[in-house]
Parts: C-alpha cells; structure tokens; sequence
C-alpha cells in the first residue's frame, strides 16, 4: 500500500529526526569531552574552559601517570576480584534457590516465595544491617563485598520466572532414570538455563564493578578497596595525592583536573567497547522481568 | 517417582512431614540463599528494635535499654525534620514528574523513526550512560556544572553571569533529576518498546484502512498498548520512592546545599555511621521503610480501583 503522509507527519518527522540526533549529541558529548580532554595538554586544557570539540595541544602524561600508580591498579584487582567471585556467588544462590522454587508440590513454597518478595518492599534498613554484619565479622572483611548484596531480589524473580517457562517432561524423563535432584539441577537444568545464567552474571557482575556503596559503609581498609572507592576520593574528594607526585607551580591543578580525566577514560573505557555486544543480554533480562512485573 | 505411587496414596492425605521429607534435597539445595535471606534480610527487620532502645554497642541488643518511641519523637521534633521531608518527597516529586516519561517519551518517538539504522543507534547510544558507574557519572556533573565548566560556558556564549551551581542549595533538584534523565532515559525505554512491538500488527493496518493517521495511532494503539506496563512500572517506581538514588546525593551534595540536597536516607547514613547514633538513626530509616511501604500499599489499591490490576 502506498501510503501518502500528511504535511504534518512530514513536519513531524522532521522535528523527530532533529530531537533524536540532538539527544544522541547530548549523550555523546560529555563522554566525547573526556576522551579529548585526556589527550590534551593539561595546561591549555586549563585555561579554555569549558567547550572542546578537537583536542587542545597533544599530551598523554596524565596517562603515564595512570599507568604508574598503585592504586588504580589495586583497586582495579580488587574489583575483577569482586567481580568473578561476586559474580559467581550470587549466580549460585540465585539459580539454586531458582531451581528449588519452581519444584512442583514442594510444601512452604507459597510462604518462602512471599518472604522473599516482601524484602523487596520493606527493608531492614542500613543501621540494622551494619550490625548484622559486623556480628556476623564481615566489617572491613574483603567477603562484605561479595555477601552482604549477594542476591538481589529482582534477579532472583527474572530466573525463577525463566524455570517455570521449562517443559517438566525432562525433569520427570531423568527421575524415570534415577537421577536424584542434585543430578537434574546441575546435569539438566543448569545447562538448559544457559540464557538467563548469563543475563543474570550480566546483571550482578555490572551491579558489582559499579558498587562503591558497601565499600563506603563496610571497609576501612584501604588495601581492599574496589575501584570505585579509589575514584571517589580522586574524582569526587578531589585527592590526587595517591596518584600523582603533586606538583610545584600552579600548574599543579591544571595536571591534577587533567589527570581526572585519564582516570575516568582508564575506568570507563573497558565497559563502554564491551556493552554493544552484550547489550542484547541485558535487553533479554529487562523483557523477562517484564513477563510478571 | 512421584507419578508411581499417586494412585496408591493421593498427596493431601500423607502428613506434610512426610511430604517435607519426600523434599530433602530441594530444601538442601535452597538452604543457602534462605539463610542469606534470614541473615541479611530478615535479621536486620528485626533488629530495628534497637530504634525503641538506648542501644548500646557494649551493651548489645538484648541488654540496651528501651525507651519507647523517644527516638522517633525526636527525630519528628527535630528541626532537620520537615527539610529532609520535604526535600526526599520533592526531589522523587520532580523525578517521577519528568524522569517517569522521559523513557515512555522516548519510546513513543522512536517507535515513529522508520529508518531501522537510525533507530538502532540511537538506542544503542543513548543505553551507554547506563553502563557508566555512578561515581564517574557524579564526577561528570561535578565537572560540568562547575563554575568554569560546560554549563556556564554556554551560558557565557549568551551573555549569562557564571553560577556556582553546587553551592546554590537552589539547583540541586534540578541537577539530580536532569542527570538522572540523561542517564536513564534510553535504558528505561527498553521495555516500552518491547511491548510496543508485541502489539498486534493488524491493530494499525485497520486503523490506516478507517483513515487514522500516525498520531492518531500513537493516540489510540500504541499509548493504551504500553498502559499496563505504564501502570506497573509506576507503582513499583512510587514503591522505592524514599530509598531511590541515595548513593547519587551521597557523592554530590556538600554542606552548603544540604538545604535542598539531605534527604532521609543521606540524614541517616550520616548520623548512624559517620556520627555513630544508632537507635536514632535506625528509628529514622524505619520511620522512612514504613513511609515507603504505605506508599507502596497506597500506590497498589488506586491502580487496582482504576485499572483493575495491581502488583499482587
């Protein structure tokens, strides 16, 4: 069918089309900002303000002086260390429990379903919970990062959601064969949970690389800060000292806003050339979790 | 072997405690999350008690002496009182006002761009501020908003004075729900335009037929298509309304625009960890879970009296 648009869809569109490439400008260009600004020379860099679309002048000392300090590096251990364990925890505890909540017939399951989705709604709040987790000796422990938000909720209901969709006839075909349960989890249904295991690692290794908050309320100790403490004091508190030898003139803070930005790059880099390939994973969570809201 | 002995014994007639038993293993397998769930989740509701207490650390729980409701008698008397009120319901105020339909926006636009490259980058590009972590993107704000940053370079352009906007208690408001959009706003428009897409096709062709045009479909397809979601998403939205986006506050404000930018759970964090006053910062986070709750509850029955579906 050949369809004729109106002048007004024609305008329209026009005014679509310009609002959307303005949207992308808008998102783009601070990113875009830091990426030129990093490869500037601080001192120039300092004294436009503001606007840049080219960098000013070509210098990557703040770069070298990313790469040799110790704290970005240790913080950027830690995380990858949080991260894979964290990461592997959680997705355990949420599959597990995933699996075990969808058996059919099994007696209390109503209840613990109901107790489970009522933390989504009411919490214990932050002081209670610190002082759960300092009884329990998780307080300046490396294992807070990757105990104490262990399972999220949400996450713990997109899965359970995704085993109910599976046929039973496996499961009932295996325990005709004499396997025990243990066998149809991790035999049968741990492999044919394969899409939703990796939406869900998606979901809790993002969640953990992007986490500064436990770090705030639960460790003290400097050594087993996560990336994002790091960039709190360097980015936010404005201490460069851990990074750079500071220097002598007033140059000083020219190099340290320059450095800001080296650091920004350097930590944000990563994610941003992996997300377009993983994107549809995570676009696959967000319509599972649409299935019952 | 569930199948083989339901003709001899149907299942309501065995004792729960023999069913429970038939179980052994799945309780095995869910022990560990439930006891997470007990520790993390549970414990700490009920160690709320401690907001009823003079609670003290050499003390404990069970040996802290209880003092009623003065905790919360002092935190409605106190000062900082209707400020953080007002503060935490404005700024979730303006955010469910302009965040909540910049996404349904967004995605009502997109699903009107028929050229698919165009659409596909412009979704793919405006998800990435998602995946940017809070603390850079706070960085980002700060910088920005700074007195020689972006912002007041462009206003410069116009002739406008710069503005200390991080020390003007005036714009914190405008600055947490400006950045929130922009970080959220395509990520939230995913899941509208999933269920744009499983709207049924023949729904516009017969609209096109009887002559209606694009807005008139957006009107009358597309927008009552995506008013489930619309309505779920709001309620749960309006369920987190007091403990949404501390972590942001927490990285942006400085004390001279705690005026606008404390709110509850910042107060909170402040006077229980940095100052270590747990009874009454615990009395005061309850006050703000049990807020939230009858918001949530509230939020629940009005969707359920209009629409007819709620979250449960």
């Amino acid at each position: 069918m050949v369809y004729k648009k109106t002048k007004g869809e024609i305008i329209f569109d026009c005014f679509n089309y310009l609002f959307l490439t303005l949207l992308v400008v808008v998102t783009l260009y601070p990113c875009y900002y830091v990426l030129v600004a990093s490869v500037s020379n601080p001192i120039e860099i300092f004294a436009s303000n503001g606007m840049l679309l080219y960098p000013k002048g070509f210098s990557l000392s703040s770069y070298a002086e990313v790469i040799k300090s110790d704290q970005i590096w240790i913080g950027y251990k830690n995380t990858i260390i949080y991260v894979v364990c964290g990461g592997f925890l959680s997705v355990m505890l949420t599959v597990t429990a995933a699996f075990g909540l969808t058996r059919k017939g099994l007696p209390g399951k109503n209840l613990i379903m109901f107790l489970i989705m009522f933390t989504m709604y009411f919490s214990g709040g932050l002081i209670p919970t610190y002082l759960v987790v300092k009884a329990v000796g998780l307080l300046n422990s490396p294992l807070a990062m990757i105990i104490v938000n262990a399972v999220t909720t949400y996450n713990l209901i997109i899965t359970i959601s995704y085993f109910r969709n599976m046929p039973d006839t496996l499961e009932e075909a295996a325990k005709i064969d004499g396997a025990g349960d243990y066998t149809v989890l991790f035999r049968i249904m741990l492999p044919l949970a394969k899409p939703i295991i990796a939406v869900i690692s998606l979901y809790y290794m993002v969640a953990i690389w992007n986490n500064f908050m436990t770090a705030l309320i639960y460790l003290s100790d400097r050594k087993y800060f996560p990336l994002q403490m790091i960039l709190r004091e360097i980015l936010i508190q404005n201490n460069t000292d851990s990074v750079a030898a500071s220097g002598t003139a007033d140059d000083a803070q020219a190099y340290a806003e320059n450095l800001k930005f080296a650091i920004i790059v350097v930590s944000t880099l990563p994610i941003l050339c992996v997300y377009p390939f993983i994107q549809k994973y995570f676009v696959k969570g967000v319509m599972i979790g649409a299935i019952k809201g | 072997m569930k199948s083989n002995n339901l003709s001899v014994q149907p299942l309501h007639k065995k004792s729960l405690l023999k069913r429970m038993a038939e179980y052994k293993h799945i309780y095995i397998i869910l022990l560990p999350t439930l006891l997470y769930y007990l520790i993390f989740k549970y414990i700490p509701m009920f160690g709320n008690v401690i907001a009823f207490q003079k609670y003290s650390i050499t003390k404990g729980i069970f040996e802290s002496r209880f003092v009623g409701m003065k905790n919360f008698v002092d935190f409605l008397t106190n000062y900082k009182f209707w400020e953080l009120l007002r503060n935490t319901l404005s700024i979730n105020f303006y955010d469910l006002l302009f965040g909540f339909p910049a996404p349904i926006l967004l995605a009502l636009l997109l699903n009107e761009v028929r050229v698919l490259w165009f659409k596909k980058s412009v979704q793919t590009i405006t998800y990435m501020p998602h995946f940017i972590s809070t603390v850079v993107v706070c960085s980002l704000i700060l910088t920005f908003v700074s007195s020689d940053g972006m912002i007041n370079s462009l206003r410069a352009l116009f002739g406008a004075e710069s503005i200390s906007f991080m020390t003007e208690p005036k714009y914190f408001y405008t600055i947490y729900v400006a950045s929130g959009i922009w970080q959220g706003v395509g990520w939230g428009s995913i899941i509208y335009i999933a269920t744009m897409s499983s709207i049924d096709m023949e729904l516009y062709e017969a609209a096109t037929i009887d002559g209606a045009g694009r807005f008139k479909q957006a009107l009358y397809i597309t927008l009552p298509g995506i008013s489930e979601t619309i309505v779920i998403l709001l309620i749960m939205r309006v369920g987190q309304m007091l403990s949404l986006g501390y972590e942001k506050i927490i990285l942006l404000y400085n004390p001279s625009i705690y005026e606008t930018a404390d709110v509850i759970s910042t107060y909170v964090y402040r006077r229980g960890l940095i100052e270590g006053d747990y009874s009454y910062s615990a009395a005061v986070g309850m006050f703000n879970s049990v807020i939230n709750f009858i918001l949530l509850m509230t939020a629940n029955t009005v969707s359920k009296k209009l629409k007819g579906s709620g979250l449960w």
